[in-house]
C-alpha cells in the first residue's frame, strides 16, 4: 500500500506492507533509528512517538494509518540545533542512564505536559505509567517532568513542541551538589 | 587552558553521554546496517524438555527471501559447546551446551534452527515452515523433586540432577568455631526457608548482534556488557583465532547482569555470517528475551541462627539449593558462591556454615542479575535479624548494634574469612533513623495497633554491606574462576594537549565517559571538556575485563589514576629537560610543572607538544607521555549502609503500599554524587520490585507464563515512591580513589527492608513470613489465615498493579 506521511517536518511517500508497524516504518524505511522498540505487547513505551500532536506507541499503530498524518519523532523534537525544555530538562536532572527508553519517555513526557501543564508528582507519575524504565526509579524522571513543566510556563500548552532553547547554551555542566 | 580551579572528583557533573540519547542520535547494535546485511531469526522450543526426533527445513528454505536455514546438526561441527568459566568444584558436573541444540531441548525457549533472510520479517514468516517433531521427555522443575531418589533426569549422561555442592565451613577454614558447638550452646535457635524467586534481569535495550565477516578481522557488535571476555571466548568456542575477531559494544542499553553473557545468539549469528560471507543481523523480541536470555535467583534458602538470650549472635548455618536451569553459561554455578561470604554480613559471630547445592532444571539457565548472590545472602541474614528481634522482643535497630563490628575494629576479619577495610555502620544507621523519623514511626504503629486501624503500618530494616569490585585475581583463582579480575586503563596525550582515555571497562549506563572524565581532568589538570573516554571496541581498547560486580570505578578507575600517574612521571622528566633542571626540581600540581622556587613553569599540554614533535627529547627518552595500567585490587571493597522502609499494609485487601523509604549509603569516596544517586535510585527500585512485584512463573510443562512485560511485572513510575537518599563516606583504603562501587548496592539493600517492613505490619496478627513478591493476593492470605504456610509458595505472578490471574503452579 501506498502512503503519504510526514515525518519530522518531511514529506514521504512509499509503498508498505500492509502488516508492517509504524515503528518499523520509521526506523527501516526511513532510517529513524531514535525511535527504539523495546517490547512485544506496547507495555514499555520506549516506541513512543507524536501523531498529529499526540502521544501513541508506534508499536501499536500500522504503517499504513500513519497515511496522512503528521509524525514526530525524538529526531524532530530537537530541530534546528535547539533542544525542547524537556530534553533539556532530561540532561539537567539526571533523569536517563542507558538512555534506551529515553527517547519515549520524552515524547510521553512532552504529551503529558501538553494536556496538564502544571502537574503534580502524583499526576506525572500516573502521566508515565505506559512507559517502563529499568535505571532510573523514576525519581529523577519525575523531577525532570516538573522542573520541564516549571520551565515551560506560563507558555500555552500547544506552544510546547515549538519553545525552545540553544543547544549549549543553556546546558550547565554540573549541578548543585544534593 | 590549563588548571581547573575546584577538584573535579566529588562534582555532581551532568553526564556527556546524554547529548547523544536525548536526541536519539546514538548507536545501539540493532540501529546499524551493513551493506548487503542479512537477518537472522531463530526458532526457539515450545516444550521444556525433548529428544528432536525430526526437523525438516526444505519447505523454510523455500520461503520468499530466505538465503540458509540451519540446525544443530548442521553446525554441530562448528558451534563448539558454550562456555562455563567457573567450574566451583573439582567434581562438578557440566553439562554440553550447544548454540544449537542438536538431538535434545531442555528448556522451552531454547533454540533449534536458524533461518537467514533477506529481511527481518522474511526470516520470521520462514520459521513457521520448519516442521520439528519433538518426543517428550519428563519435566525437572523443583529442586528437591530433582534431587529426589528416582528423579527424572534433565541430563541422563550425567547420572544426577545434583551439579556441584560447594561448602565454607568456619571451622575448617580456621576463620572461627564449629556451627554444630554454636547452635548447641545457644539460648535461641531460629530457622527459617526463604525463597529468592526467579527473577529476569529485564534491560531495556533487547539484545542484538551484528556480525561483519568481510574484513580481515571479523567485527562482532553486540548489546554486551562484557565485548573483551566475548571476544575471548568467542576464538574459545569456535576455534577462529583471537586476532581475528574484533568485538564493538556500542551504546548498551542496560544489562544488570543480563547481559554478563556469552550468548547462543551471539555464536550462530557469528557462525552464519562467517558461512554466508555476509554481514548478519539477529535482534531478539522482548519475549525470546525473557524466555532465552539468562534469569537470576532462584534459590531455595535454609537459614539456622544461634544466639544467646542476651541477644548476642553465636552462629549462623546455611543450607542453599540454587536452581541453575538447563545449562551452566557463563558463571552461573558461581553466582551462589558470590553470596557465600556474605551471609554474616556486618555481624560478628564464633561459628558460620555456608552449604549450597546446585541444581538442574528445565528451565531457562540462571546467572548473574544485579547482585548476583549477595542479594541473596542480605535478604537472609536481615530478615533472620529481624526475627530473632522478634523472638526477644528487641527493637531490630538495637539487635543490630549489639552485634555489628564498631567502626573502631576495622579493619575486620569476619568468619567467613573476608577482611573488611572500613565502614562506620553506627554513623549511616544515626543518619538514616534521623531521616527517617524513626521514633515518630514507631509510634504511629502503637497506635494504630491500638485502635485496630485496618490499614497497618510497618517499618523494615536492612542493614547491609556486600563485596564488590570484583576482584583480587588470586581470589578468584583460589575459587576456581577462569579468568583475572584486573582492569587496564590507557592514557593517550595527543599533540592539540587533548587527551584519550581508553578504558577496559564497558559502560552501559553507568556514565563512565563522565565519571572518567572527572578522574583524569584532576589528576592531570586539564580540562573536564578536553579528555575523551574510549570503551567497548576491542580494536581501540585492547586489553579489559568489562562492567560487572560494581567493580569499574573501584578497579577500573584505579588503572586510570595509575596510567595518569605514568603520565606524570614522563611529564616531569621532559619538563626537566625542557626548563634546564633536575627532575627532582619539577613540582607538579593542577596541570602546571613548575621549577620549585622559581616562577619558570609550563603545562602538561605543552609538555604534550614537545614530546609529540620530538625535536628535543632528553637522553633515552620516548617520544610519547602515553601510558598504560593494569591494576589488580588486593582486596575486594564492602560498601555498606542502612535502609529504612515503612509500609502501609491494608489489611482487608492484602494491598502494600510504601509510605517510606529512606537510604544512607556509604560507598566510600564519591567522584560523581548525580551518578551515585541515580545509581542508588535505580538499585533500590529493582530491589523493591523483587519484594512486590517480579516473579518468573512456569507452569506444571516448564512454560514460563510470565513471558512478557504485560505478565512480568517491571514497576513503573506509578508504582514507586520517591526515595530519601544521603550518604556517609568511609573511604575504601584498598584503592587511592576510597571508592567502593554502588552498582549494586541498593538492589541487595532494599529487598528484605521492604519485606521486613511487611511482615512488621502484620506480625501481630500472627505473621512472620511472606513470600516474595508479596502479591495483595499472598499479603491478604497471611493476614487472614496467621500462618506463613498459608503465605507460601502460589502460583499467581506479580501485584502491584491489578495484578493478573494466577497462572501456573509448578512451584
Amino acid at each position: 500500500m501506498r502512503i503519504t506521511t510526514t515525518v519530522d517536518g518531511t514529506s514521504y511517500t512509499d509503498d508498505v506492507e500492509p502488516r508492517m508497524l509504524l515503528v518499523q516504518y520509521l526506523r527501516e524505511k526511513l532510517g529513524k533509528v531514535g525511535t527504539v522498540v523495546g517490547c512485544d505487547t506496547s507495555n514499555c513505551g520506549a516506541c513512543t512517538v507524536h501523531m498529529d500532536g499526540q502521544s501513541v506507541k508506534s508499536c501499536s499503530v500500522l504503517a499504513v494509518q500513519a497515511d496522512g498524518r503528521e509524525i514526530t519523532t525524538i529526531e524532530g523534537l530537537s530541530a534546528d540545533g535547539q533542544l525542547h525544555p524537556v530534553q533539556q530538562a532530561f540532561h539537567d536532572s539526571h533523569a536517563l542512564q542507558c538512555g534506551f527508553c529515553t527517547p519515549g519517555m520524552i515524547m510521553q513526557a512532552v504529551d503529558l505536559l501538553k494536556e496538564n501543564p502544571d502537574p503534580d508528582e502524583e499526576e506525572i507519575r500516573a502521566g508515565l505509567e505506559g512507559n517502563l524504565c529499568r535505571c532510573t526509579g523514576y525519581q529523577n524522571i519525575v523531577r525532570a517532568v516538573r522542573a520541564a513543566a516549571d520551565k515551560m510556563q506560563p507558555s500555552a500548552a500547544p506552544e510546547a513542541e515549538t519553545s525552545r532553547e540553544p543547544v549549549g547554551a543553556s546546558m550547565p555542566s554540573e549541578v548543585a551538589q544534593s | 587552558m590549563t588548571a581547573v580551579a575546584e577538584p573535579e572528583v566529588g562534582r555532581a557533573r551532568l553526564r556527556k553521554e546524554d547529548a547523544r540519547l536525548i536526541t536519539g542520535r546514538t548507536r545501539w547494535t540493532d540501529n546499524l546496517s551493513l551493506p548487503g546485511m542479512l537477518h537472522l531469526a531463530f526458532l526457539r522450543s515450545p516444550v521444556a524438555h525433548a529428544r528432536i526426533s525430526k526437523i525438516d527445513t526444505s519447505a523454510a528454505k523455500q520461503k520468499p527471501g530466505v538465503i540458509a536455514v540451519v540446525t544443530g546438526a548442521d553446525v554441530a561441527e562448528e558451534q563448539g559447546s558454550l562456555p562455563c568459566a567457573w567450574p566451583i568444584t573439582e567434581d562438578i558436573k557440566i553439562p554440553n551446551a550447544p548454540s544449537l541444540a542438536v538431538d535434545e531441548v531442555n528448556f522451552a525457549g531454547e533454540a533449534v534452527a536458524a533461518v537467514v533472510a533477506r529481511s527481518a520479517a522474511e526470516a520470521v514468516d520462514a520459521l513457521e515452515a520448519i516442521d520439528v517433531e519433538y518426543d517428550e521427555l519428563p519435566v525437572v522443575l523443583d529442586m528437591n523433586e530433582a534431587l529426589a531418589e528416582g528423579a527424572d533426569l534433565v541430563h541422563p549422561e550425567l547420572g544426577t540432577n545434583k551439579c556441584a555442592t560447594w561448602v565454607f565451613d568456619s571451622a575448617e577454614a580456621g576463620s572461627g568455631g564449629a556451627i554444630d558447638d554454636a547452635i548447641a550452646q545457644a539460648d535461641v535457635v531460629l530457622e527459617r526457608t526463604f525463597r529468592q524467586q526467579r527473577l529476569i534481569p529485564s534491560f531495556m535495550e533487547p539484545r542484538s548482534v551484528l556480525v561483519d565477516p568481510t574484513g580481515e578481522q571479523i567485527t562482532v557488535w553486540s548489546a554486551t556488557q562484557i565485548p573483551h571476555i566475548l571476544k575471548w571466548m568467542i576464538s574459545a568456542v569456535t576455534g577462529v583465532p583471537e586476532t581475528k575477531v574484533r568485538v564493538i559494544a556500542p551504546d548498551v542499553g542496560g544489562g544488570f547482569g543480563g547481559k554478563l553473557q556469552v550468548t547462543p545468539e551471539e555464536i550462530i549469528t557469528f557462525l552464519m555470517a562467517r558461512r554466508l560471507g555476509r554481514p548478519v543481523k539477529w535482534t531478539e523480541t522482548r519475549s525470546e528475551s525473557m524466555q532465552s536470555a539468562h534469569h537470576g535467583r532462584d534459590q531455595i534458602q535454609k537459614i539456622t541462627l544461634a544466639a544467646a538470650s542476651d541477644g548476642t549472635l553465636k552462629g549462623l548455618k546455611v543450607e542453599l539449593l540454587a536452581d541453575m536451569g538447563a545449562y551452566l553459561r557463563l558463571v552461573t554455578p558461581g553466582v551462589p558462591i558470590l553470596g557465600a561470604f556474605m551471609f554474616n554480613a556486618i555481624y560478628k559471630m564464633d561459628a558460620y556454615r555456608f552449604e549450597c547445592t546446585n541444581v538442574f532444571t528445565n528451565k531457562t539457565p540462571t546467572d548473574a542479575y544485579r547482585g548476583a548472590g549477595r542479594p541473596e545472602a542480605t535478604f537472609a541474614i536481615e530478615r533472620m535479624m529481624d526475627e530473632l528481634a522478634a523472638e526477644l522482643g528487641r527493637d531490630p535497630i538495637d539487635l543490630r548494634r549489639q552485634n555489628w563490628i564498631k567502626h573502631e575494629e576495622f579493619p575486620f576479619t569476619t568468619v567467613a574469612g573476608l577482611t573488611y577495610d572500613s565502614g562506620n555502620y553506627e554513623a549511616a544507621t544515626a543518619k538514616a533513623l534521623e531521616l527517617f523519623g524513626y521514633d515518630a514511626l514507631r509510634q504511629e504503629q502503637r497506635e494504630r495497633r491500638e485502635r485496630g486501624d485496618t490499614v497497618q503500618l510497618g517499618i523494615g530494616v536492612s542493614t547491609y554491606t556486600e563485596m564488590c569490585g570484583l576482584a583480587p585475581s588470586r581470589v578468584l583463582g583460589a575459587l576456581r574462576y577462569a579468568a583475572g579480575g584486573w582492569e587496564h586503563a590507557s592514557i593517550r596525550m595527543l599533540p592539540t594537549g587533548k587527551v584519550e582515555v581508553i578504558t577496559g571497562t564497558s559502560p552501559h549506563g553507568q556514565g563512565h565517559e563522565t565519571a572518567w572524565s572527572q578522574i583524569v581532568a584532576d589528576r592531570l589538570g586539564v580540562p573536564f571538556e578536553d579528555v575523551e573516554v574510549l570503551h567497548g571496541d576491542t580494536a581501540a581498547s585492547h586489553k579489559g575485563m568489562d562492567s560487572y560486580g560494581s567493580r569499574s570505578l573501584a578497579v577500573g578507575g584505579t588503572a586510570l589514576v595509575m596510567a595518569a600517574d605514568r603520565v606524570i612521571e614522563k611529564a616531569k622528566k621532559l619538563a626537566a629537560h625542557m626548563l634546564e633542571c633536575s627532575e627532582d626540581d619539577i613540582e607538579f600540581s593542577g596541570g602546571k610543572l613548575t621549577v620549585r622556587g622559581t616562577d619558570k613553569a609550563t603545562d602538561i599540554q605543552s609538555v604534550a607538544l614537545h614530546a609529540h614533535v620530538a625535536h628535543d627529547l632528553p637522553e633515552g627518552m620516548e617520544a610519547s607521555l602515553d601510558s598504560e595500567a593494569t591494576f589488580d585490587p588486593e582486596n575486594f571493597s564492602y560498601p555498606h549502609g542502612t535502609h529504612l522502609c515503612a509500609v502501609e499494609v491494608d489489611t482487608e485487601t492484602g494491598q502494600v503500599k510504601i509510605r517510606s523509604y529512606v537510604c544512607v549509603d556509604d560507598v566510600g569516596t564519591v567522584v560523581n554524587p548525580l551518578i551515585v544517586e541515580g545509581q542508588v535510585h535505580g538499585g533500590v527500585a529493582q530491589g523493591i520490585a523483587q519484594a512486590l512485584f517480579e516473579d518468573a512463573v512456569h507452569d506444571e510443562s516448564g512454560t514460563l507464563t510470565t513471558g512478557t512485560f504485560a505478565d512480568y511485572l517491571l514497576p513503573s513510575a506509578a508504582d514507586l515512591p520517591s526515595f530519601v537518599t544521603d550518604r556517609t563516606e568511609t573511604p575504601a583504603t584498598t584503592n587511592p580513589l576510597g571508592a567502593k562501587g554502588v552498582g549494586e548496592a541498593g538492589t541487595i539493600a532494599a529487598t528484605p527492608a521492604v519485606v521486613n517492613a511487611i511482615v512488621d505490619a502484620v506480625r501481630h496478627l500472627g505473621v512472620d513470613d511472606i513470600e516474595m513478591p508479596c502479591t495483595p493476593m499472598r499479603v491478604w492470605r497471611a493476614v487472614h489465615s496467621g500462618t506463613r504456610a498459608e503465605g507460601g509458595p502460589g502460583g499467581e505472578a506479580g501485584g502491584g498493579l491489578g495484578s493478573i490471574d494466577a497462572s501456573g503452579g509448578a512451584q
